[in-house]
């Protein structure tokens, strides 16, 4: 942390620098080891032969149910995102309920049934859980934790480790960004904005393993939590190499675009639920972008940049008029509570 | 998407960057009063779409940058008394104090919440009857009515705990100190909302007694783009006046309602300004009969005295003298993660424009 903190901000959870820096120098210090040092979205662990993706994630969303989605579908997705951007095909998931006394019943039986209904079209099974009731007060309503582990293909085992990125590789997205951040908050704040912006809240392991099975990747990513921005942050950071994103490209939904000009957010910020960032050469990019434009979940895919030899580990974004930024990952908690 | 687009376009701005080469050949310097003005111009590159002789200089016109460091320590202050709720709009609570920020001072326990209309401070108030709500009032003639509707809305509706700390202020008066001062410009570029409310009179004597050109400008590329030439053309005919930019919003008498409100609620006062001192009858205060919702009246609080942060140049850089790049703490010591002053945390600031478009 370049400042010593002395307790824990909302801005530490945001997926942003603060969270970044938490993780490097508090959780990693202790835990380090070789498998958690990758640091990518599922861990990829030896069993005998096979290799497995394991993940987990919590659910702490406000509003419990948003348009799009409730707390339960995010549950699944997250997760199942998770391994399936790892290259894994999901199997089976943990569901684990922290809930307020005095929850409304009907309330988590629609929120159990959401589970069961995207645990099923997403094709994995719930196989374990555990249940905690706290005191009114302690906790918010009900926060879901989820756990899922998924098998490995051995060709694509390696896509979530960012190998082989060149200049001229290009940035592919499955469609309009900021859809979930923007849905949660409108329902959130007392904004009355009459808009259709819908969380895109989306399992996306069937549409990746289509992908997957046709055409090789170079790496994938979910752009949750701090967006797009974040995510390729992250990945330029990595590979030392710079990004080059075109506005022109970016897909993003009149809704979504005009609450942030209204509110004065960067879409690139907003996080997402259902999209995957992809990168693959220029030639197997624009066959990825047809195959995924098949799919109900893909159909405004777009190239949104490329992988450039400049600015190595920064992403910078060009508008039409000429004029160029740097796209920097989210500081600070713009939108907490939205996962 | 409509009223964003068709000032966004590109052949119109790269026709108006041609016709700015050829009207003048002075070296003009232009200040930007506006953070949403230099937001604009850094986000669509404009700066490399005007001829060599045109220079753009920012202004002090960021409500976040300019609220003085003892305002930021009165609110921090507020928040640690028992029973206070802080409601604000989000940037100012990353803003550093003295010694500390809102941020946190809510991980201290400190209920701060982020609102995005007073409108909201009025309904926490009104659901919390046992707490006192403290909204912070920052902002220039543009926001300023919003405030004054929600204290009038208050007496109205007999709202007890609702307290306004305001650090308000006007336009006009400090654009006449920076020239008083001896910043060297030939024109501004003023704010378009701020005049969406007062009308255009304000700047009369900033071209009559100052001899500058005034445009009121909108806020999308080809607004500035317009703004700019304007006042190329006017520099060129030598007769320095004010003239509306942004007709689609402004007109030359403003909002008279939102004006009346204003003053029902408010009384001009010298104020505190970050970096530029005290500038007489700048700043806004809330009226004597009004009182019972003045948080400066209703709380009583010890404040130390406000430190700026050491090295932070955001005062010269506010009163267009320096730009980022000349401070030795930005980008490295002073990051939009990390900030040391003001100009570096809000999204409107100098500082954090430059950080964010310095490739």
């Amino acid at each position: 942390m370049n400042k010593k903190e002395d307790k824990i901000l909302l801005g530490h959870g945001s997926g942003g620098r603060l969270m970044h820096d938490l993780i490097e120098n508090l959780f990693l210090k202790h835990f380090s080891n070789t498998i958690l040092n990758e640091q990518t979205d599922a861990a990829i662990l030896k069993v005998g032969s096979d290799e497995i993706a394991f993940t987990t994630d919590s659910f702490v969303i406000d509003p419990l149910f948003f348009p799009g989605g409730n707390i339960g579908k995010l549950a699944v997705c997250g997760t199942v995102n998770d391994l399936a951007v790892s290259g894994a095909e999901p199997l089976y998931l943990s569901v684990s309920m922290i809930i307020e006394e005095g929850f409304p019943m009907k309330d988590l039986e629609t929120i159990v049934e959401s589970l069961a209904a995207e645990a099923q079209k997403a094709g994995v099974k719930i196989v374990t859980g555990d249940t905690k009731v706290v005191n009114k007060g302690k906790c918010d309503k009900l926060f879901i934790n989820t756990a899922g582990i998924g098998r490995v293909k051995k060709e694509n085992r390696l896509v979530s480790k960012a190998m082989d990125i060149l200049p001229g590789d290009v940035i592919i997205i499955n469609g309009t960004i900021g859809d979930h951040g923007m849905a949660v908050m409108n329902a959130r704040e007392s904004f009355n904005f009459r808009t259709s912006v819908e969380s895109d809240c989306a399992s996306l392991n069937q549409l990746i393993r289509e992908v997957l099975d046709q055409s090789p990747v170079k790496f994938m990513r979910d752009p949750t939590r701090g967006g797009v921005a974040t995510a390729l942050n992250e990945l330029a950071y990595k590979i030392q190499l710079g990004i080059e994103l075109d506005e022109s490209a970016l897909p993003v939904t009149n809704g979504v675009k005009a609450m942030c000009e209204l509110l004065g957010f960067d879409p690139l910020h907003i996080a997402n639920e259902g999209k995957v960032l992809m990168v693959a050469s220029e030639k197997d990019g624009n066959a990825i972008l047809e195959i995924l434009k098949k799919n109900e979940l893909g159909r405004k895919s777009s190239i949104i940049g490329r992988v450039v030899a400049d600015h190595p580990g920064k992403v910078v974004l060009k508008n039409e008029t000429g004029g160029r930024r740097i796209v920097d990952s989210l500081s600070g908690d713009q939108l907490p509570r939205i996962c | 998407m409509k009223y964003v687009d068709e000032y966004r376009k590109k052949d119109l701005i790269l026709s108006i960057s041609e016709k700015l080469k050829s009207v003048s050949n002075k070296e003009i310097v232009l200040m930007e009063v506006c953070g949403g003005h230099t937001m604009a111009i850094h986000r669509f590159g404009l700066h490399s779409l005007l001829p060599s002789n045109i220079k753009l200089i920012s202004g002090p016109g960021c409500p976040v940058c300019v609220s003085s460091q003892h305002f930021i320590d009165t609110a921090m202050a507020y928040s640690k008394l028992s029973g206070v709720i802080i409601t604000t709009y989000g940037d100012l609570i990353r803003v550093p104090g003295s010694t500390t920020s809102l941020e946190k001072e809510r991980a201290n326990g400190s209920d701060v919440r982020i609102i995005y209309s007073v409108l909201d401070a009025l309904e926490i108030a009104k659901s919390n009857p046992e707490k006192s709500v403290v909204f912070l009032g920052i902002g220039f003639e543009t926001t300023a009515p919003l405030t004054a509707a929600a204290i009038l809305q208050a007496q109205k509706e007999n709202i007890p705990n609702f307290f306004v700390l305001s650090a308000h202020k006007v336009m006009p008066p400090v654009m006449k100190a920076l020239v008083n001062e001896g910043v060297k410009i030939n024109g501004f570029i003023a704010p378009g909302h701020v005049s969406a409310i007062t009308g255009t009179a304000i700047y009369d004597d900033l071209a009559s007694v100052y001899k500058l050109g005034v445009v009121v400008s909108g806020f999308e590329p080809v607004d500035m783009m317009q703004s700019v030439l304007m006042l190329a053309e006017q520099l060129e005919s030598v007769t320095p006046k004010v003239e509306v930019q942004y007709q689609r919003v402004v007109q030359h008498d403003g909002n008279k309602i939102a004006q009346q409100i204003l003053e029902d609620v408010f009384d001009l006062r010298d104020d505190q300004w970050r970096g530029l001192g005290t500038i007489p009858k700048s700043g806004l205060k809330i009226r004597e009969n009004l009182a019972a919702f003045d948080a400066e009246k209703h709380f009583q609080v010890e404040v130390p005295l406000s430190t700026e942060p050491k090295g932070c140049i955001c005062g010269q850089i506010l009163r267009g003298l320096k730009t980022p790049v000349d401070c030795r703490l930005f980008a490295k010591k002073c990051t939009p993660a990390d900030p040391v002053g003001a100009c570096m945390v809000s999204g409107e600031g100098t500082c954090a424009t430059y950080y964010k478009y310095r490739s």
